[in-house]
C-alpha cells in the first residue's frame, strides 16, 4: 500500500473537510468511475476529524462481533474520544446483512460503520454503491494490500478462524476430536452444538468451505449426529462452556480462547482437515448519518492501538504489520488452514443457505 | 360558521355541535386502515409475483402451490396443529381443576394464587422459554443437574430436555394456562348457588352435584379456553424460535419469520401467513358459536355467593398440587432468571462467594443498546395503552349506546384484528408501510400501530361491556339539558368508568411489553425494544443480560401499573385532554 503513495495525482486529491461538506451523492459522482481501481488518499486522524465527529458525537457501529467485546472495543474509543458514544448493533453478519438491505430499501440510512464476518457482504454492498471510500493513514501504510480493497471501501478489521472446541470437564484431551471426520464417531450423537450459517457469516464461510473441502456429503452426516442448532457462532462455545454439549463443530475460536483464560473448561482442536478461516471487513457508509465519528472510528479501529485490542482482549487476528500476536493464541501461520472465497460465497451463499436448510431441517 | 347553532348554546360556548357523523367516518377510515391495509396486501402479495425486481406484479397461484406440495412448508403446519392442539388439551386440563379449587372450594389463599396466576400472564412467555431452558436443557439445565446430583447418574443421562416438541408444548402451555383459567374461574364464579342447593337438596352428593351442575354449567367456559389457548400456541413466535430452532424443527411462524431472511421472499410469507389468518377465523366463529350461548349459565338471576365445596383433609394435597403448578410458569423460572442474573455462569447456583453484579453492569452500563430498547419500550407503552383506550373507549360507546348508523360495521372492525396472528399483521404491516406514500417502516409509528391493532379487540370487549353496566338514562339527562354526545360522555360518562378505563389502559400496557411476533418483523436498529433485544441477546446465547433485562422490564411493568393505578383522578383528567 506504501507504493501507492507517490502516485497519488495531486489535482486529484480532495481534502478531506472537502468530502465531507459534499453530499452522498457529489461523493458518489467524484469517486464512482475516475478512481476505481485506485484507492483514495490516505487520511490520518486530525484534529479538525475529531473537532467535527465530536459535533456529531454519536457513531452506529453494526458489528457480528461478539457483543461482549464490541462493547469493550465501543468503551474504548469512547474513553480515547471523549464525546463520541458508540452505540452497537449486534447480530450475525447475515442478520446484519439482512437489516441494511432491509432499512436502505425503505430509505433509512441509520448505520456509520458495519463490521462482518463475511467478505461477500462487502462486495454486495460495493456493487450496490453503498460504501465510502475511506483509507486511513496507518492502513496505507501497515497493511498488507491483501487486506484492503482496492478502492479503499473496506478493510479487513479481524481474521477468525472457525476451529473445533470442547467441554474439558467432559471430554479428556485425549479422547476429543482431532478432526471433522472423527465428529462422525456414533459416540459424538446427541453431543454436538453448531452454529448457523443463515445467521452466522463465520459460520457461512465455514460451511461454504466445508462442503467445497469435504463434500455436502459431510455435512449430511454430521447432520445424523443429532446436533443442537444454534444461532450465533459466538453462541457455540458458550454452550460447551456451559456444558449443554460437549462438543462444538464450529464456531467462534477466539471466544473459546478467551473463555479457557477465564478459567471456564474449554479448550481448542484445529481440526486436521484444515481449519476454515473467515475475514472480517468494515467499511463506512456513503449515507451515514454521522460521517466524520463513521470515519474518526473507522481509523481508530485500525490504528495499532485498536488493532492490538481486538489481538490482546478478543483473541483474534490482526493484519496490521505492527500488532504483536498474543501469547496462547497459536499464530496463523502454524494453523492449517481452509481457503477463503469471497467471490465463491457471494455466488453460492442462497445456495448454501437452502441446502443447509434442507440438510439439518432448519 | 356554515352551520345554524341554537342561540342557547352558542351563547353558552361559541362551538358546540354534534359530531356523531364526522366521528363515525374518522372512526371507520382509521379501523380500515389499521385492519383492511395490512391484510389486503397480504392477499395481494400471496397471489402475485414480480418476474423481475420493479417490475410489474402478475397474477399467480404459485405461492400457494408451493405452500402445499413442499415439505419445508407442510412439517411446519402439522408441528403446529400438533402443538395447539396439545397445548390446548394441557392448559384445559391444569386450568379447570384449578380455577374450579380457586373459585368454589375453601382452598386457603385463593387470592394469592390468583395473583400468582396474573403473575404468570404479565411474564412474556418468550422469557419464560429463557428461563426453562436454563432449567430443562438436558445437559445443563438445573433441574438436570439437581436429578444427576440426587440419583449420582452419569453425565450424559438426564431426566429432561426442553429441546423439544413437548417440552416446548410444556412451556407454552405454562404461558397459556392463565386465560384458561380467569375465564373458567370467571365463568364458576358466576354460576349461581341456587342450582347447586337444589342439586344438594334432592339428595346429590359434593361430586355429583359437581359433575351433574356445576361442570356443565362452566362448560361453554372451557371450550372458549380451549380455543384461546388453541389460538396463543398457534401464534406464539418467540418460544418455538428459542426451543425448536436448536430441535431441528419449524414451526409456521418461525417459518413465516425465517423467509425475511436475505433474500427475503414476502411473497412466500404473504402466502404462508394466510392459513394462519383462516384457521384463526374459523376457530373464532367457532367460539363464537359456543359463547353465544354463554347466557344460560347465568340464568339464575340475583342469588347468593356460590357455594363452597369443603375439602377437609384434602387441602394439604390439593394445596401440593397447586403449589407444583405454580412453580412451573412462576417459582422455578423466576429463580432461574435471578440465579443467571447473580452468578457468573447461567447454570451455576449463586452462592454468595461467586455471586456477582457483573450483568447487572453489563446490561446497564456497556450494553448501548438497553437505554434506547428501554426508552422505545415505555414510549410505546404509554402510547399504545393511552391511544388504544381512547380509541376503544369511542367505539365501545358508540356501540354499545348504537349511537350512529354504523355502529355494526364499527363493532366488526374492531373486534376483526383479533383474527390476526402478530407475525401475520407484522408481514402486512410491513407490505404496507415500506412502500411510499406512507413510509412508516423505521419510525416508532409502525410498532405503534401494530400494538394498537393487536391489543383493540380485547380493549373494546373489554369498554364496551363496561359502557352496557352504565346505564344510559344518566347521558339521556345530561343531552336533555343541552350536552352534546361528545360532552355528555366527557362529563358524566367517563368519571363512572374510571376503573375500566384504568383497567384496559393497564391491559394494553402490559400486552405491548411483551409483544414480539409483530415487533421482530417491523423494528430497525433504532426502533428496538426490549422484547426484541432480548431476542437478539438469546440468538447470541447471553443469557446473563437476558435475565437482567427481563427482570428489569417486569419490575418496569409493574411500576407503572401500580403507579397509574394509585394516581388520583388520573383517569378524568386524561379523557378530558383527548
Amino acid at each position: 500500500m506504501q507504493g501507492n503513495k507517490p502516485e497519488r495525482a495531486p489535482t486529484r486529491r480532495p481534502s478531506r473537510r472537502d468530502v465531507i461538506k459534499l453530499s452522498a451523492a457529489a461523493a458518489a459522482t467524484v469517486y464512482a468511475s475516475p478512481l476505481r481501481a485506485a484507492p483514495p488518499p490516505a487520511d490520518a486522524i486530525t484534529p479538525a476529524l475529531i473537532e467535527a465527529a465530536k459535533k456529531e458525537g454519536k457513531v452506529a457501529f453494526y458489528t457480528a462481533m461478539d457483543l461482549a467485546f464490541a462493547q469493550q472495543l465501543a468503551k474504548a474509543f469512547e474513553t480515547r474520544f471523549p464525546g463520541i458514544s458508540v452505540r452497537v448493533e449486534r447480530s450475525g453478519a447475515e442478520r446484519i446483512f439482512t437489516r441494511i438491505a432491509q432499512e436502505y430499501g425503505s430509505g433509512i440510512h441509520a448505520v456509520d460503520v458495519v463490521n462482518t464476518a463475511d467478505q461477500a457482504h462487502c462486495l454486495a454492498w460495493k456493487r450496490n454503491d453503498w460504501l465510502a471510500p475511506y483509507l486511513p493513514e496507518e492502513v496505507a501504510q501497515h497493511y498488507d494490500s491483501a487486506y484492503v480493497d482496492p478502492d479503499g471501501l473496506h478493510i479487513t478489521t479481524r481474521i477468525l478462524v472457525s476451529p473445533l472446541g470442547y467441554n474439558t470437564n467432559l471430554v479428556s484431551k485425549e479422547e476429543a476430536p482431532k478432526s471433522f471426520a472423527d465428529l462422525l464417531d456414533p459416540k459424538w450423537a446427541g453431543k454436538i452444538v453448531k452454529a448457523h450459517p443463515a445467521y452466522s457469516g463465520t459460520i457461512m464461510n465455514a460451511t461454504f468451505q466445508i462442503a467445497r473441502d469435504l463434500g455436502w456429503d459431510y455435512l449430511e452426516k454430521l447432520a445424523r449426529q443429532k446436533v443442537m442448532q444454534v444461532q450465533s457462532a459466538t453462541d457455540t462455545p458458550k454452550k460447551v462452556a456451559l456444558g449443554e454439549r460437549a462438543i462444538m463443530a464450529d464456531g467462534a475460536g477466539y471466544l473459546v480462547i478467551r473463555y479457557r483464560e477465564e478459567g471456564q473448561p474449554i479448550d481448542i482442536i484445529y481440526p486436521a482437515e484444515g481449519t476454515p478461516l473467515a475475514g472480517g471487513p468494515s467499511a463506512v457508509f456513503k449515507a451515514a448519518p454521522n460521517p466524520n465519528a463513521a470515519r474518526l472510528f473507522q481509523n481508530w479501529m485500525h490504528t495499532r492501538e485498536g488493532q492490538q485490542i481486538i489481538v490482546d482482549d478478543a483473541c483474534q487476528y490482526s493484519a496490521h504489520a505492527q500488532t504483536v500476536g498474543k501469547k496462547g493464541v497459536r499464530p496463523l501461520k502454524d494453523i492449517k488452514l481452509m481457503k477463503e472465497d469471497p467471490e465463491g460465497i457471494e455466488k453460492a451463499a442462497e445456495d448454501v443457505k437452502k441446502r443447509y436448510a434442507a440438510i439439518f431441517k432448519v | 360558521m356554515a352551520i345554524a347553532l341554537p342561540t342557547r348554546a352558542s351563547a353558552r360556548r361559541t362551538f358546540s355541535v354534534d359530531l356523531s357523523v364526522p366521528v363515525l367516518a374518522g372512526l371507520a377510515a382509521l379501523l380500515c386502515v389499521l385492519v383492511a391495509l395490512p391484510v389486503s396486501w397480504l392477499v395481494y402479495y400471496s397471489l402475485t409475483a414480480a418476474p423481475a425486481p420493479g417490475a410489474a406484479r402478475s397474477f399467480t397461484l404459485a405461492h400457494f402451490q408451493a405452500l402445499l406440495t413442499d415439505p419445508d412448508f407442510l412439517d411446519p403446519l402439522l408441528t403446529t396443529v400438533i402443538l395447539a392442539v396439545s397445548s390446548a388439551a394441557a392448559c384445559c386440563a391444569i386450568a379447570a381443576p384449578m380455577a374450579w379449587l380457586v373459585a368454589r372450594t375453601d382452598l386457603p389463599l385463593s387470592n394469592a394464587i390468583r395473583a400468582l396466576v396474573t403473575a404468570s400472564f404479565v411474564t412474556p412467555p418468550f422469557l419464560g422459554a429463557v428461563a426453562w431452558e436454563i432449567l430443562a436443557a438436558p445437559n445443563s439445565g438445573l433441574l438436570n443437574q439437581l436429578y444427576r446430583f440426587m440419583t449420582g447418574a452419569p453425565q450424559d443421562e438426564y431426566l429432561l430436555n426442553i429441546y423439544t416438541l413437548p417440552g416446548l408444548i410444556f412451556v407454552i402451555s405454562c404461558y397459556t394456562f392463565p386465560y384458561v383459567f380467569v375465564l373458567i374461574a370467571n365463568a364458576l364464579d358466576r354460576i349461581p348457588a341456587d342450582l347447586e342447593d337444589a342439586s344438594a337438596m334432592l339428595g346429590a352428593g359434593t361430586w355429583t352435584t359437581a359433575r351433574r351442575v356445576t361442570i356443565p354449567l362452566a362448560v361453554p367456559a372451557l371450550l372458549a379456553g380451549v380455543l384461546v389457548a388453541f389460538l396463543q400456541a398457534m401464534i406464539l413466535f418467540g418460544s418455538p424460535a428459542i426451543l425448536a430452532l436448536p430441535a431441528g424443527f419449524h414451526t409456521m411462524t418461525t417459518k413465516i419469520w425465517s423467509l425475511f431472511q436475505y433474500p427475503p421472499k414476502p411473497e412466500l410469507a404473504a402466502a404462508a401467513a394466510l392459513p394462519l389468518l383462516v384457521l384463526t377465523v374459523l376457530l373464532l366463529r367457532g367460539q363464537q358459536a359456543i359463547l353465544g350461548r354463554r347466557g344460560y349459565s347465568v340464568v339464575g338471576g340475583k342469588s347468593a355467593a356460590p357455594r363452597q365445596v369443603r375439602l377437609g383433609w384434602t387441602v394439604w394435597p390439593t394445596m401440593a398440587f397447586v403449589l407444583l403448578v405454580l412453580s412451573l410458569p412462576v417459582f422455578l423460572p423466576y429463580f432461574a432468571l435471578f440465579n443467571a442474573a447473580f452468578s457468573p455462569i447461567a447454570t451455576t447456583l449463586v452462592t454468595p462467594a461467586n455471586a456477582t453484579l457483573h450483568n447487572v453492569y453489563f446490561t446497564f452500563f456497556e450494553l448501548s443498546s438497553t437505554q434506547l430498547a428501554l426508552k422505545n419500550t415505555f414510549i410505546l407503552g404509554l402510547a399504545a395503552a393511552s391511544a388504544g383506550t381512547v380509541l376503544a373507549l369511542a367505539i365501545g360507546y358508540l356501540t354499545s349506546r348504537r349511537a350512529i348508523p354504523g355502529h355494526r360495521l364499527l363493532a366488526f372492525l374492531a373486534t376483526a384484528p383479533i383474527a390476526i396472528p402478530g407475525i401475520v399483521l407484522g408481514v402486512g404491516l410491513f407490505l404496507s408501510y415500506t412502500r411510499p406514500p406512507l413510509v412508516l417502516y423505521g419510525t416508532l409509528w409502525v410498532l405503534l400501530i401494530a400494538y394498537v391493532t393487536i391489543e383493540l379487540p380485547a380493549a373494546y370487549q373489554q369498554l364496551q361491556s363496561a359502557f352496557r353496566a352504565v346505564n344510559p338514562e344518566l347521558e339521556e339527562a345530561s343531552r336533555i339539558l343541552g350536552a352534546t354526545r361528545l360532552q355528555a360522555l366527557r362529563h358524566v360518562t367517563a368519571p363512572l368508568l374510571r376503573t375500566n378505563v384504568l383497567a384496559t389502559w393497564c391491559f394494553i400496557f402490559v400486552s405491548t411489553i411483551r409483544e414480539l411476533s409483530a415487533a421482530i418483523m417491523l423494528f430497525t436498529s433504532e426502533t428496538k425494544v426490549v422484547s426484541v433485544l432480548i431476542f437478539d441477546l438469546k440468538e447470541s446465547g447471553d443469557l446473563g443480560a437476558i435475565s437482567v433485562l427481563g427482570l428489569s422490564m417486569l419490575l418496569l411493568t409493574f411500576a407503572v401499573v401500580i403507579g397509574i393505578n394509585r394516581l388520583p383522578g388520573f383517569g378524568g383528567t386524561r379523557l378530558r385532554n383527548t
